[in-house]
């Protein structure tokens, strides 16, 4: 101890090299566990044909080709449906989803955050305990509900649903509790802005992580949505839904599979990288007090 | 005078019973229930109506074309007694669960914890490292690949050129293996939300505590997680507790997707494939309504436990 109280300026006190070996060697391991079947799939989607059906087969791809995306883009224009509108449709609703989900859960995530009224507590409580199932226990009588609003088949039965997404919610109203000062809302109420005006130009611009974060969950969950048992019409399935179509055809279109894996993977990545930092930020106040 | 001691002097006040007051409150803040109306409408329709509407449908039979009728517990009784996949699919979640969700935890903190003290570029590069899988969409499905059932897989002819097996092994059609891999596969895609939320929990812990620790005596990491990390995280422990169990849950998606619906001898069917098939193919919804129910009760329950064990922490 005697040694240590010497370095007390060192935030790292406590800590041994035998520890420091034994975690980096887990890290290794855990990270070539995550990381190799990543790099698998672009090798794969990089192998010509003899590579794809090499025996024994290689890890590595020798030649690479883009010819499995060509292959892609060839199977996507024989199909039935013309493929630029799976594209529209998954475009369309990631982008209506989001946008209303964005705005409507915001303005709720701010009421519930910096005005006090009667009822506010149990909504929030309420919204929270909803994060404790999945949504597929509700997916049937959705149906039900859906049918009657005459929303089945439709995009509405995409989007809509996607407005009320819990989590989003959950982070905003976290987030504005944590970082948007009571001080500076009370000093615009004083001069006379209204609730809607204080949210939108003084709340908002705050908190600027979390509505990037929302925007991503909300935009990967749509962006990554299969078939859904609310849409039967095929022109109105989605764009993961076609791939996976594709791909379906069996172990000779392996290499375009895996180039379609590719494509599909590498929105959501590059768009993590590029928010990262936002996303971390909006994480830091996603702790739950009770 | 700002709003909080407002309100603490109107509930003071004597001259106005509280129903009164909760109504006045009401009144003055309508513009909160104007900003709140649009989400909460759309969240009862589509999350709480489902929820009570299930429990309802499940004492009929409804089947989406006859007019339903009331059938008392005979759904719930044919779930328990009469229908053994459904305990195999019970069974398979709780397994599903009971690995996936505590590894699934685990990993996340202790890999968040481990990557806390590097820098900022290499942790955030191992960060995506780590959080890839569980974004990048159908990309599990590579597994299927790596452990294809011919000589071609990776796994097989590795298994084939060392001369551990001599046929090729069906990994995804053999019973023995689905529900293993099945788990890996889950895990592998499973460090998410709760992920970041211990990444950014452990950045928040105040630095300062840490010397303090060590001046009174903390004498290695482990002290130093246990008596300063988790008790200081203890809202970010709790969320990711409850993201946790949620998504260990909700791995239907992959077992489909990799073993086939059904996969071969149910040996991976859960409950959440068993909800699917009575309600999305058979529309028993009457029936279907029930499994919903019982997975319900499973997830909040499972939820319920360990958020009560999670509060204990460093107390």
């Amino acid at each position: 101890m005697a040694k240590l109280r010497t370095r007390k300026h060192r935030v790292v006190l406590s800590r041994s090299v035998g520890g420091d070996a034994g975690i980096t060697f887990i890290l290794t391991l855990l990270g070539i566990f995550m990381f190799l079947p990543m790099v698998y799939v672009v090798m794969q989607s990089l192998k010509p044909l003899d590579e794809l059906w090499m025996y024994p087969p290689k890890f590595v791809v020798m030649n690479p080709t883009l010819g499995n995306f060509k292959d892609l883009f060839t199977l996507m224009n024989d199909s039935w449906v013309p493929f630029s509108r799976y594209i529209f449709n998954t475009l369309f609703t990631s982008v209506g989803g989001t946008f209303g989900h964005l705005f409507i859960a915001s303005m709720c995530a701010y009421a519930l955050a910096k005005i006090k009224f009667p009822g506010g507590k149990f909504v929030f409580k309420t919204i929270q305990t909803s994060l404790m199932f999945h949504s597929t226990v509700t997916a049937i009588t959705s149906f039900i509900l859906m049918s009657a609003f005459k929303m089945v088949d439709t995009y509405w039965a995409i989007i809509i649903p996607a407005w009320g997404y819990t989590l989003g919610l959950y982070l905003m109203k976290q987030f504005m509790d944590s970082s948007v000062p009571d001080t500076v809302l009370e000093s615009a109420r004083l001069d006379g802005a209204s609730e809607i005006r204080t949210y939108w130009t003084i709340a908002m611009p705050m908190v600027k992580p979390a509505w990037l974060t929302l925007i991503i969950y909300s935009f990967q969950s749509l962006w990554n949505a299969g078939s859904s048992i609310y849409i039967y019409s095929e022109q109105l399935k989605s764009f993961n839904y076609a791939i996976g179509q594709i791909t379906a055809g069996g172990i000779k279109r392996q290499g375009a599979s895996a180039a379609s894996t590719v494509l599909m993977m590498a929105v959501p990545i590059l768009v993590f990288v590029i928010t990262q930092s936002n996303i971390i930020e909006t994480m830091g106040s996603s702790g739950m007090k009770d | 005078m700002s709003r909080k001691t407002a309100e603490a002097k109107a509930v003071a006040r004597k001259d106005i019973t509280y129903a009164q007051w909760i109504r006045k409150e009401m009144r003055r803040n309508w513009v909160a229930y104007l900003m709140i109306a649009p989400y909460v409408i759309i969240f009862t329709l589509f999350t709480i109506v489902p929820v009570f509407l299930s429990a309802v449908i499940s004492f009929t039979d409804f089947n989406m074309l006859q007019w339903p009728n009331f059938v008392g517990l005979e759904n719930y009784i044919n779930l328990f007694f009469a229908d053994d996949v459904f305990l195999i699919a019970c069974k398979n979640t709780l397994i599903f669960a009971v690995i996936v969700g505590p590894v699934s935890y685990l990993m996340s903190f202790l890999i968040a914890w481990f990557i806390n003290e590097l820098s900022p570029k290499i942790r955030s590069l191992v960060t995506l490292v780590f959080y890839a899988p569980s974004i990048a969409g159908q990309v599990y499905l590579i597994w299927g690949t790596l452990f294809a059932s011919d000589s071609y897989g990776w796994i097989n002819s590795i298994l084939l050129e060392t001369g551990m097996i001599t046929t090729p092994i069906a990994f995804f059609q053999d019973a023995d293996y689905v529900m293993p891999l099945c788990i890996v596969v889950a895990l592998w895609t499973s460090l998410g939300t709760s992920f970041l939320s211990f990444i950014a929990g452990l950045q928040g812990v105040d630095r300062s505590l840490y010397e303090a620790g060590a001046v009174d005596g903390v004498k290695n990491r482990w002290q130093e997680l246990w008596y300063i990390t988790l008790p200081s995280m203890k809202p970010q422990l709790m969320f990711g507790a409850i993201m946790a169990i949620t998504s260990s849950f909700g791995f239907g998606g992959v077992v489909t997707a990799l073993a086939g619906f059904p996969s071969v001898d149910y040996s991976a069917h859960t409950i959440m494939h068993h909800l699917e098939d009575y309600g999305g193919q058979r529309y028993e919804i009457g029936y279907s309504s029930a499994i919903a129910v019982v997975l319900f009760l499973i997830m909040v329950g499972a939820n319920m436990v360990v958020k009560k064990a999670i509060s204990k922490v460093g107390s």
